[in-house]
């Protein structure tokens, strides 16, 4: 473990950096991102995420934002556990008729102001569930939706942009 | 147990591969009383049908499979949970779904159904008015002295699915738990029936998001038996080189997030960026990072990318040169190994009876992989090891993961190494039939069964994750453990929730 490290320490960060765009434009972001989350939210930007109904592939690529090539963190934003904690709801799937009232209540008990983005083509519409008498529609259909980022599931870049998208519309 | 089921039943016709005997009342009872002396028959699984029920065996020892139909005008069937446990929470689910009862179900409560949605047994030939008036869901009575009750969920504090656990506690030492599911039911098998084998084909892909390969391959395989279509070898060969790529990113995040789960960020930190690795190789591959809707019926859905190969062959060895450092921390690191050894033991006794498989059966002495048996190409003709542990504890079961990576690395070199030319998809034939496929994911053997028309439409599809036989054997495996250790027992598990509830 111990020459692991030393490697890792030698070999410098695995998180993509340089002065040029990086080749999928994290780096670029990175630096947008942290101006405008700054100026608006001081220093955060706290995110509870509710999976609704969802296929658990837009969580996959939502758990890539914390390893160590997105590194989520760096930027100013972090998971949370509580909704009592966030600023952010991001909601994944279509909502099950059988989570409409336990997303409806994380949201109630998320503080004011409080944004939510919806991820992936289920929670836009419902997606390839649309009239299925198990769901009951997009994540509109429950709360007000503040941005929703398309994909199924959308890559972790694409989940970035679409932050920088939401804080810089938020100053 | 094929010559017994003959001879209590008739064969029908037009079931591929697995032979499917239609049996009466009198012999369907007969059955579930033969399997309480026939330990070795495990469930395989247990579904609805219009008016009919349909259960599919295997004998262990000759590893025959065989499915077997009750009709049933009235609705009601002689309950198999008694026989077998694993089968309850299926009997609970066909209820709600279809209106089938399964008479003197030890557990009648409903199961998918939260009373939430606007019709009731959405699934029955002519689904009944709604009821209308929400009933409580009666928990598990408990009691003695000094008990106490903690709800968790369905929103849960991390990333993560969403269910409820309601765990009885002596102190921190969780004297019971007891799951309720059924929060992430999107009505799956109804959309499923009466659309296009296309269709049910991106339907199948989204079954379980982490599984998507081995899901799409299981129901591409399931109609190809029905129909009896023939699959390129090339694409044979595509599917399983995906379906490892699959497996290796599970594996390789459940493990970083295990030892997480035991405050080892470390292993978190560099599993995720190996896991990263071969997301990125997939998506250079197969355009997309999760590979989905890329394996379908009549093969695949996209050939390999130009330079897959040199991508490819790149991965596994940087996977080569990474991995094994990393498994010597593990192994070395005692504040680890004192939290996953001896943690979240399930009996060898309890997989076997709930036919348990995947990383939660190989711990436990259970050694099936429908890889293997009963087996399927190119399996047949690639070499690799199914790694089997017998002290079923969390530290089990993250040593079968290990082993299954490195498994996986041999496989994809071997297939890349002997990767056919030619075609990447045939037309599915225009032909009627009943198919069935059991496949290994990442987690376990999935069972996918589906009848298909003449005209390409798809009458019933019923996947069966590997999470369905796993998931009570989580109840057993934190009882007497404490409370702090769940998130580690339910890790080293890692059921899915999508997959069950459907
Ligand atoms: S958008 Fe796609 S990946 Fe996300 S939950 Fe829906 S089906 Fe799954």
């Amino acid at each position: 473990m111990l020459k692991t490290i030393a490697r890792n320490l030698l070999r410098g960060p695995v998180t993509m950096k340089g002065p040029a765009p990086a080749e999928d434009g994290i780096e670029e972001l990175a630096s947008r991102l942290d101006r405008a989350a700054r100026t608006r939210l001081g220093r955060s930007l706290s995110i509870r995420e509710v999976d609704a109904g969802s296929c658990n592939g837009c969580e996959l690529e939502i758990h890539a934002l914390n390893n160590v090539i997105y590194d989520l963190e760096r930027f100013g934003m972090r998971f949370v556990a509580s909704p009592r904690h966030a600023d952010v709801l991001m909601v994944t799937g279509p909502v099950t008729a059988n989570m409409r009232d336990a997303l409806f209540r994380t949201w109630d008990a998320t503080p004011d102001p409080k944004w939510v983005v919806a991820v992936g083509g289920c929670a836009l519409d419902g997606g390839l569930f649309k009239g299925s008498y198990g769901i009951v529609g997009g994540v509109g259909a429950v709360v007000p939706v503040d941005l929703h980022i398309p994909g199924c599931p959308p890559r972790p870049i694409d989940l970035l942009a679409g932050l920088v998208a939401l804080v810089e519309a938020a100053k | 147990m094929l010559d017994h089921l003959a001879s209590i039943g008739t064969r029908a016709e037009a079931h591929r591969p697995f032979p499917r005997f239609d049996l009466d009342r009198e012999a369907w009872a007969a059955l579930v009383a033969t399997l309480a002396e026939k330990p070795d028959w495990s469930l395989v699984g247990l579904w609805a049908d219009t008016g009919i029920v349909h259960m599919a065996l295997r004998e262990e020892a000759s590893d025959a499979v065989a499915v077997v139909s009750l009709t049933c005008p009235e609705g009601r069937f002689p309950s198999v949970g008694g026989a077998r446990p694993a089968a309850i929470r299926l009997e609970r689910a066909a209820q709600d779904l279809f209106g089938i009862t399964a008479e003197s179900l030890v557990d009648p409560r409903p199961w998918l159904d939260h009373d939430s949605w606007p019709i009731r047994l959405p699934l029955s030939a002519d689904p009944p008015d709604p009821l209308g008036h929400p009933q409580p869901y009666p928990f598990l009575p408990v009691e003695g002295p000094g008990l106490h009750q903690i709800p968790v969920g369905p929103v849960h504090a991390g990333i993560i699915e969403p269910g409820h656990f309601r765990f009885t506690c002596n102190g921190e030492t969780v004297v019971r738990l007891e799951q309720r599911l059924g929060y992430v039911h999107k009505g799956t098998e109804w959309l499923m029936a009466g659309r296009s084998v296309a269709e049910v084909a991106k339907l199948s892909a989204r079954v379980s998001g982490d599984s998507t390969v081995a899901h799409s391959l299981a129901f591409a395989r399931a109609v190809e038996s029905a129909t009896g279509a023939a699959v390129p070898a090339r694409a044979v060969w595509l599917r399983a080189l995906m379906a490892e790529l699959e497996r290796l990113a599970n594996h390789l995040g459940d493990i970083g997030a295990i030892c997480n789960d035991a405050a080892f960020a470390y292993m978190l930190a560099e599993c995720g960026q190996l896991r990263e690795k071969v997301l990125r190789a997939a998506d250079a591959c197969f355009g997309h990072r999760l590979m989905m809707d890329r394996v379908i019926p009549g093969g695949v859905a996209v050939d390999l990318a130009e330079d897959g190969r040199q991508v490819l062959a790149g991965l596994v060895a940087d996977l080569q040169a990474a991995f094994p450092p990393l498994i010597h921390t593990y192994d070395e690191k005692a504040s680890l190994q004192d939290r996953t050894v001896s943690t979240g033991r399930v009996a060898a006794e309890l997989v076997r009876r709930f036919g348990a498989g995947g990383h939660v059966g190989r711990a436990s002495g259970r050694g099936q992989d429908a890889r293997r048996n009963p087996g399927y190409a190119p399996y047949d003709e690639l070499e690799f090891e199914v790694p089997v542990f017998v002290d079923g504890d969390v530290n089990a079961r993250v040593w079968i993961r290990i082993r299954e990576v490195k498994a996986s690395l041999g496989l994809v070199r071997q297939i890349l190494g002997r990767l056919p030319e030619g075609p990447v998809h045939a037309p599915v034939p225009a032909a009627a039939g009943q198919g069935m496929a059991l496949v290994e994911s990442f987690r376990g053997e999935i069972m996918t069964w589906v009848a298909v028309r003449e005209d390409g439409i798809v009458t019933r599809c019923h996947p069966r994750d590997p999470s369905w036989f796993q998931w009570p054997l989580l109840e057993a495996a934190i009882e007497g453990n404490i409370v702090a250790d769940f998130p580690l027992c339910n890790k080293s598990f890692n059921c899915s929730y999508s997959g069950h509830d459907l």
